[in-house]
Parts: C-alpha cells; sequence; structure tokens
C-alpha cells in the first residue's frame, strides 16, 4: 500500500508538472494583449509595460521564472488587479466555492441516493416515476436555470431567502440547490440501476431467505455494492462543483473561483490563469487518488497493491 | 462485509465535510447588519438614513490614482480623492484644490495654482509637492502607469521624452516633467502647447496628489486595501479588503473641506455581473441601485420612473482597414458605410434607448454655448440601400473585380454576435458580391490584432477620456496611436494640428476645426462606418436624488447625493 501511494503521489507531481508547462506554452500561442486600455497606449508605452510584467523577455526565460517562482509556490501577481498575489485570490476565493460545492455535493448525493434506493425498490411504481422524473429534470436543464427561477419566485417573490452575496449560511441555501440539481439526477440514476441489478443477485436473495428485514437488504448489503460505480462518477463531478460553478457564482454574486477563472481568460490574466489551472488540476489528481482509496475501503475485493502481478 | 460497521454513507459525508472544513476557516462571515428584510418596507423612521447601496459590476483593479485605467477605479477614486478641479454636477470641471483659477502665462504654457488648505485623511496637509510627486510616478517608466503617458504625452511638457526613453532602456530624468512645487502651496505646470481642455485634464483622476511619505512607506502594499490608502475627497472607503474585494463601503470623509455640503453618510457597493441578479436583487429590495442593465431588460422597465435613462458619450464605428486595396477605394468604403439600416440596428436588436449614429463625435457631449456640437455638423453619413449600391458597383468597376470577401472583426458575446450578424446581413444584402466573413474573438484578442492591423473590417467603440471633442477627432490623425487603421488625409490633419494648438485659445475657432476634419472624414472620405451612440440604463430607487453621471472618467459622484423619506 504504501509502494502504491508513494508511486501515485509521483506521478501526480509528474502529472502536475506537464500541466504547468502545458498551460505555460498555450498561453504564449494564444493571441490577444492583456493590457486592458491597449487601444490607448503608445507603441513606446506597450514596451513599458511589458518589460514591467516580463513579457519583453525570451520565451526560455520566461519559462524558467515560472517554474522557479512555482517551485517557491509563488503563482505570480494578477495583471489585472494591482498587486494582488494570486495566491491570496485564490485562497480567498476558494473558500466559497469549495463551502457551496460540498453542500451542493453532500444535498445532491444523500438526496439522489434515497431517491435511486426508493426508486429500485419501489421500481414501476409511482415512487419509481417520480424519481425517475426528478433525475431526468435535473439531468436535462441547465443549473442556471434553476437558479433564476429560484431567485425569482423563492428569493424576490416569496422573500424566503436572499436573492443575491455571500454572507452567512442562509445566503447559501439557494445556490446549494441549484447546484445540487445535478449530482441528485446523477446520483439517483446511477443508484436505481445499480440497486435494480444488485438486489437481484444471489446474495441478496440468500439475504432475504435468511429473512433479513428490508432495511437491511437496502442499506446494509445492496448500498454498498451499488456504491462503487458511483464513486467513480461523484469523484470528477465533486471537483467540477467544488472548483466553482461560473453560473451559479455569477448569478448569486458568490465571489469564488469560477467566475474569476473565465474571467482571468477573458481578460488574459496570465497569472491567474495560471495558478488556477494549476489548483484545478491539482484537486483534480487528489481527487482520483481518493476515489481509488475510497474503492479499497467500499469493496475489500478491490486491492492497492499496484504493478506487482 | 461482517467487518464494516461503519455506514459507507458515513464516510463520503466524512470525506466531504473534512474538505469542508478545512476549506470554510478562512471564510469572512462578516456581520451584516443591514436590516434586509424591513427595507423592503421602506423607511421606517421620518428621518431617513443617508445610506446608499449600490451594485457594480466590476471588482476595483486599483485605487492608486496612478495606475488606474477603467471607469470603476476611476470613480472610486474620484469620491474618496480630489485634485486640481473636480467635475461638478452639470458635468463641467470647477476648481477644488485650486484656490480659483490659476495664473496663466501669455503664452498659454504655464499654469500657476494656488492650493486652498486641505488635509489629507492622517491629518497632513496635502502639498504641491503631493502633485509633484504623484505625477512624476505616472510618467516614471519604472511605474508603468498606463494612463500617465497616455494622459500626459503630448500635453504635459517632458512626458513624451520620458517615455520614450523609458521604452529604449535609456536614461531619463523624471524631474524633467513640466510640473514644480514653488512651495508648500504653489504649483507650476508646463505644457507642451496650449490645450483647450486643461481644466478636465487637471480634474482627471490621473492628476490627483500623493502623498510621497505614506506612498513610499507602503511601497507594493499602497492603494491595496483600505487601510493602505489616504484620502482628501468626499468619502474615504471603511471597508475595502483587496483589489479583487467584490464588497466595500465609503464612508463620509468629516475631514474634507467641504464636508457640511456631503450629506451622504454610507455607500454599500457590492459587486454583481449579472444584470437579471441585479434586477431581482432592486425588486427585493436589497439594494437601491443596480448597475448597467443588459439591453434585453431595458424594454420591461420602459416608462417606469425606476429606470434611469442617458446618452452615453460612447461611439461604435465599424474601422475599415485602409492598408486593404479595396478598402483603400472611397467608394467601396463609402457603400458600405451607408449600406446597413442603422435605425433599425438600434430600434430592433439593441432596443435599450441607443441610436444610430451618423457621426462619430457623440451628441449630448460637448457644447459650446448651449449649443450641442452635433447640431451644426448633424448626420454626415446616413443609410441609403440605393445610394450605397451606386457607390459599390463604382468601387468595384474601378478595382476591376465583381465581388469581394472581407473579413469583418468582431466580439464574442452574445450581444456582439447579434449586431454584427445584422451588419453582415445588411451588407451582404445591399451590397451585391459581398460577402463578410466574421471573426468573433474576445476583447484582449481584438485589442491585439487592431494593433497589429490584422483585419478588414472592425466593430469598435471609443469613449472619450476629457470633454473635448478632440477625443474623438485626434483618433484619425495620420499615424495617430489610435488610428491603426491607416486613414490619413493632410486637411484633416491640419484642422486637428490647430485645433489642438493655435486655435487652443479660441473656443470657436477651434470647435469649427474639429466640426470641419469631422465632416471632411466622414462625408468626403468616409474614413469610418459610424454605427450607434450607446445608451445606459440603471435602475435607481426615486428616493436617491442628485447622483451625478458622467460621461468621461469616473462614473459617477455621490458628493450631492441625498436620500429622501417615501411619502
Amino acid at each position: 500500500m504504501a509502494k502504491y501511494l508513494s508511486k501515485r503521489v509521483l506521478y501526480m507531481f509528474l502529472t502536475l508538472f506537464i500541466i504547468a508547462s502545458l498551460t505555460f506554452f498555450l498561453m504564449k500561442i494564444i493571441p490577444g494583449t492583456p493590457f486592458a486600455s491597449a487601444n490607448k497606449l503608445s507603441p513606446a508605452q506597450l514596451e513599458i509595460m511589458k518589460a514591467k510584467y516580463g513579457l519583453d523577455q525570451p520565451v526560455p526565460v520566461q519559462y524558467a521564472k515560472y517554474l522557479g517562482n512555482l517551485l517557491q509556490g509563488d503563482l505570480g501577481i494578477s495583471f489585472q488587479f494591482n498587486n494582488r498575489s494570486v495566491t491570496d485570490m485564490i485562497i480567498g476565493r476558494l473558500g466559497p466555492s469549495m463551502q457551496l460545492g460540498a453542500q451542493a455535493m453532500i444535498l445532491g448525493t444523500i438526496v439522489g441516493i434515497l431517491l435511486g434506493i426508493f426508486a429500485a425498490l419501489r421500481q414501476n411504481t409511482w415512487v419509481d416515476y417520480s424519481s425517475t422524473f426528478i433525475a431526468v429534470l435535473g439531468k436535462s436543464i441547465p443549473n442556471f436555470v434553476f437558479a433564476g427561477l429560484l431567485q425569482y419566485y423563492v428569493g424576490v417573490k416569496l422573500g424566503w431567502f436572499p436573492v443575491l452575496f455571500w454572507r452567512g449560511f442562509e445566503y447559501t441555501i439557494l445556490p446549494t440547490i441549484a447546484l445540487s440539481m445535478l449530482p441528485i439526477a446523477i446520483a439517483a440514476r446511477f443508484m436505481r440501476t445499480e440497486m435494480i441489478e444488485v438486489l437481484g443477485s444471489d446474495y441478496i436473495m440468500l439475504a432475504k431467505a435468511k429473512g433479513a428485514s428490508f432495511f437491511e437488504i437496502a442499506f446494509k448489503h445492496a448500498l454498498r455494492n451499488a456504491l462503487i460505480p458511483l464513486v467513480t462518477v461523484l469523484g470528477p463531478l465533486a471537483i467540477a462543483l467544488m472548483t466553482g460553478s461560473l453560473v451559479i457564482e455569477k448569478i448569486f454574486a458568490i465571489p469564488g473561483l469560477g467566475e474569476q477563472f473565465v474571467t482571468s481568460i477573458t481578460l488574459n490574466d496570465y497569472p491567474v490563469i495560471m495558478g488556477t489551472t494549476l489548483l484545478f488540476a491539482a484537486l483534480f489528481v487528489v481527487i482520483i487518488l481518493v476515489v481509488d482509496i475510497l474503492y479499497g475501503v467500499i469493496d475489500p475485493r478491490i486491492r492497492l497493491s499496484g504493478g506487482n502481478k | 462485509m461482517k467487518k464494516s460497521k461503519f455506514s459507507l454513507l458515513l464516510i463520503l459525508t466524512l470525506v466531504f465535510s473534512l474538505i469542508l472544513s478545512a476549506c470554510s476557516g478562512g471564510d469572512d462571515n462578516a456581520g451584516d447588519e443591514k436590516p434586509d428584510g424591513d427595507a423592503k418596507t421602506g423607511d421606517e423612521t421620518s428621518s431617513v438614513p443617508q445610506e446608499l447601496r449600490m451594485l457594480d459590476s466590476s471588482a476595483i483593479p486599483t485605487m492608486d490614482t496612478v495606475l488606474a485605467e477603467g471607469s470603476t477605479s476611476f470613480t472610486y477614486i474620484n469620491n474618496v480623492g480630489e485634485g486640481l478641479y473636480r467635475l461638478d454636477q452639470n458635468h463641467k470641471p470647477v476648481p477644488a484644490l485650486s484656490d480659483g483659477e490659476p495664473k496663466i502665462s501669455d503664452d498659454n504654457l504655464v499654469y500657476t495654482f494656488t492650493l486652498i488648505d486641505s488635509k489629507w485623511s492622517n491629518g497632513e496637509p496635502v502639498t504641491a509637492h503631493d502633485f509633484v510627486f504623484a505625477w512624476q510616478r505616472a510618467i516614471d517608466p519604472k511605474t508603468a502607469s498606463p494612463y500617465g503617458p497616455y494622459m500626459m504625452g503630448g500635453k504635459i511638457k517632458g512626458a513624451e521624452a520620458i517615455t520614450e526613453a523609458g521604452s529604449k532602456e535609456e536614461a531619463y530624468d523624471v524631474t524633467t516633467l513640466g510640473v514644480k512645487a514653488l512651495d508648500d502651496k504653489t504649483l507650476e505646470v508646463t505644457l507642451e502647447k496650449p490645450i483647450a481642455y486643461w481644466q478636465d485634464l487637471f480634474a482627471f483622476p490621473t492628476f490627483y496628489p500623493q502623498n510621497q511619505k505614506f506612498v513610499e512607506e507602503k511601497g507594493d502594499k499602497f492603494a491595496s486595501n483600505a487601510e493602505n490608502l489616504l484620502y482628501n475627497g468626499p468619502f474615504v472607503m471603511e471597508t475595502w479588503e483587496s483589489t479583487d474585494a467584490e464588497e466595500w463601503v465609503l464612508t463620509k470623509n468629516p475631514n474634507y473641506h467641504s464636508a457640511d455640503k456631503v450629506k451622504l453618510e454610507k455607500i454599500t457597493v457590492n459587486v454583481v455581473k449579472d444584470s437579471n441578479s441585479a434586477v431581482n436583487a432592486f425588486e427585493a429590495g436589497e439594494t437601491d441601485m443596480t448597475g448597467l442593465l443588459s439591453s434585453d431588460l431595458v424594454p420591461a422597465y420602459d416608462g417606469d420612473e425606476r429606470m434611469l435613462s442617458w446618452m452615453e458619450a460612447t461611439v461604435f464605428w465599424i474601422k475599415m482597414n485602409q492598408k486593404n486595396e479595396a478598402l483603400a477605394n472611397v467608394n467601396i468604403r463609402k457603400a458600405i458605410a451607408m449600406g446597413f439600416n442603422k435605425d433599425d440596428l438600434a430600434a430592433s436588436i439593441l432596443n435599450n434607448g441607443s441610436v444610430a449614429a451618423n457621426y462619430f463625435v457623440p451628441k449630448d457631449f460637448v457644447t459650446l454655448d448651449g449649443e450641442d456640437f452635433r447640431e451644426k455638423n448633424g448626420d454626415l453619413i446616413v443609410f441609403n440601400a440605393e445610394e450605397a449600391k451606386k457607390y459599390w458597383e463604382t468601387g468595384l468597376k474601378e478595382l476591376g473585380v465583381d465581388k469581394l470577401e472581407l473579413r469583418y472583426l468582431g466580439g464574442d458575446t452574445e450581444a456582439a454576435k447579434k449586431t454584427d450578424s445584422y451588419i453582415k446581413n445588411q451588407l451582404e444584402t445591399n451590397l451585391p458580391g459581398l460577402t463578410i466573413n466574421l471573426e468573433s474573438v474576445p476583447f484582449a484578442i481584438r485589442l491585439d490584432r487592431d494593433n497589429a492591423m490584422d483585419y478588414d473590417l472592425q466593430f469598435a467603440g471609443w469613449g472619450p477620456d476629457y470633454g473635448n471633442a478632440l477625443s474623438f477627432t485626434d483618433l484619425w490623425i495620420t499615424n495617430g496611436g489610435s488610428n491603426r487603421m491607416g486613414y490619413t488625409n493632410k486637411k484633416y490633419d491640419q484642422l486637428i494640428k490647430d485645433a489642438q494648438g493655435k486655435l487652443a485659445t479660441d473656443e470657436k475657432a477651434q470647435w469649427e476645426a474639429q466640426q470641419e476634419a469631422e465632416r471632411i472624414m466622414l462625408e468626403e472620405d468616409a474614413g469610418l462606418a459610424p454605427v450607434y451612440q450607446r445608451a445606459a440604463n440603471i435602475l435607481l430607487n426615486p428616493n436617491v436624488k442628485g447622483l451625478a453621471i458622467y460621461n468621461y472618467g469616473p462614473d459617477y459622484s455621490f458628493q450631492w447625493v441625498t436620500i429622501e423619506g417615501e411619502e
């Protein structure tokens, strides 16, 4: 296990190095200016601006500097926000994005799993149909539609929750619900399929024959096996949710990463783009590892020994 | 299987809650004491709290007057700071830190300002040295200020030379800039040439003073948050955590020299980038003022007293790259400039109060003796499909071709794509044989390609930086920094040179020279295809009175705002 883990961690760093390099060179290829008022600047002034941000140096030199700084944990300074360190920007914005993403993930998975289980246990009844209906809605309607509807009807019309901003728990409720629709749909659909399959298997028959209760069969025996494929799907989804949902953050005016990331791309704010990409990549590789470890926890038949056959 | 005592759900929940607790530590739960719920029902007491809650569509990239380059920065700098002049409620520059009008030398080049008594928020007096320090800092190539050289180059003596030297990494001396402190209270400014709009220039945030000791003491931290800033304007920043903060609070500055005239006590600003959300917040009573509305929301508020609409001094046009052989032909250019229906575009595609532009100096922008610049020059190039077709055919004959293919560089937003498709469709229908290939790119890329003149037609726009038609007319002088479409006309150049120089002190002659220049550029040369002048719309609580809205530099001034009670 230790050997396997150290190997995985090594690969993780290799992956991150490749991503960092690729992002850097892609950034150099993509056309465009990072200077917002470039149309007002004279050629002499543009030269001065480039020199300030080190963009006048040869690309290999810029690359070496970038990697050097990266090793020291320095992601640079944003071009758009004067003197604001990218690390600080990311740290400041990671909190709201992660909290929102995690809340949506927890709500989504729990509701989804429950919907899926009940649908499977009550196959072809109204419970099943309504669960499927919710799953289809969640999967097919984009979350900004839910966000808009929730904001208008629940926020403006009913006045139950604040319409915008990020100032306390009650401000997180509407965006969490809007963002959880997709995980609800995914978890419900997966759970239902897997449960139906598992419920038909021999060991469940045996358990039933032994007189296990409905609850025991559903939650103790069937759920465990049905969860494995779900974990595979939910891992990457968790990243997507926790690294910030562009649309939801924009609609609810949440100072998160997603919206910031997209803005930095449109403005060619290179240090922010690279910093955020690296963070996303790092989270991604970590979650993949966590998912692999979770397999072993959920199903002890999967062994994490790596390589030695 | 027996071994597992833990619920699997529990494992999942545990993982998520670990991440959750690890990440939510730094979250600021700034206690929000605003009576959100109560605000909806309006004012509870007869004494109305002088508090404004407003939304803006972007964070403040910087509060350093020297590094600022966008209207968001300029707006808040203008409300917490002050220069020699200040724009008043009628958008006119009036003396602020300058004690009345300056002494002006006979050749109109040397201005001597006497300063009034005023203080920084740390109690130190604002002196002439503070201006010298800030201006020298703004022109210093080491600072790499985007607006410093832009606003000073060719205007303040020595500015251009410093920038040139800096770009070539040659030695330079910022003390050669034409600004000197004769004593604590007297500032002498030397211009490169007489300037008609000098008051506007000195009202612009780039020309505000800075306290040298404070700036140097703070170093990189200067102007990065509320604690690292000094104020000498009507308001101070009570909270502003960082340059990318999405909430900040301004409060009245008791040390401001005219504090007795400032009624507003507090302004809370939140960033909301989504127009629909801003409207929802307004409807829910969570804010008194939205940012600019996207055009799809405007028709819904047509006739509603809560919507405030005005004409911006921003004009959009199609630049025609005259290095392109076909576009070097004046008949082809006229055909394009006349070949699409701008009124329809404004009325049905934009539908937000914007109007067709048959000019490039906007209306409601500059006036002379109460007369708008547009009154004399009027419409210079209007839509006329038949005329356009005639010019087109003549142009094609002159070029010896029967069809043309042009690249059209436009924006990548939904609104831009709609406008560009409309123009493409109109031109292709009205000018047989024309094929337009749309290239929709993000703004940063468009700027880059504009710089490299890598386009045939380009949809672009311009907002002015000072209140004189020159901020539009000097764009098109031969090889002008913003021309970047190869337009050249000696007569035009001469007229603008005169307006910038020898006519600078004769307002009427200066004005007429520019009107003639605009007429030549559009009527004779069709050097540009104007499209529309943009309207702006916000939702504003009718209880908010006295908001000053500007069409260059800062967007708003809150200095004269009062909140009235509900009837």
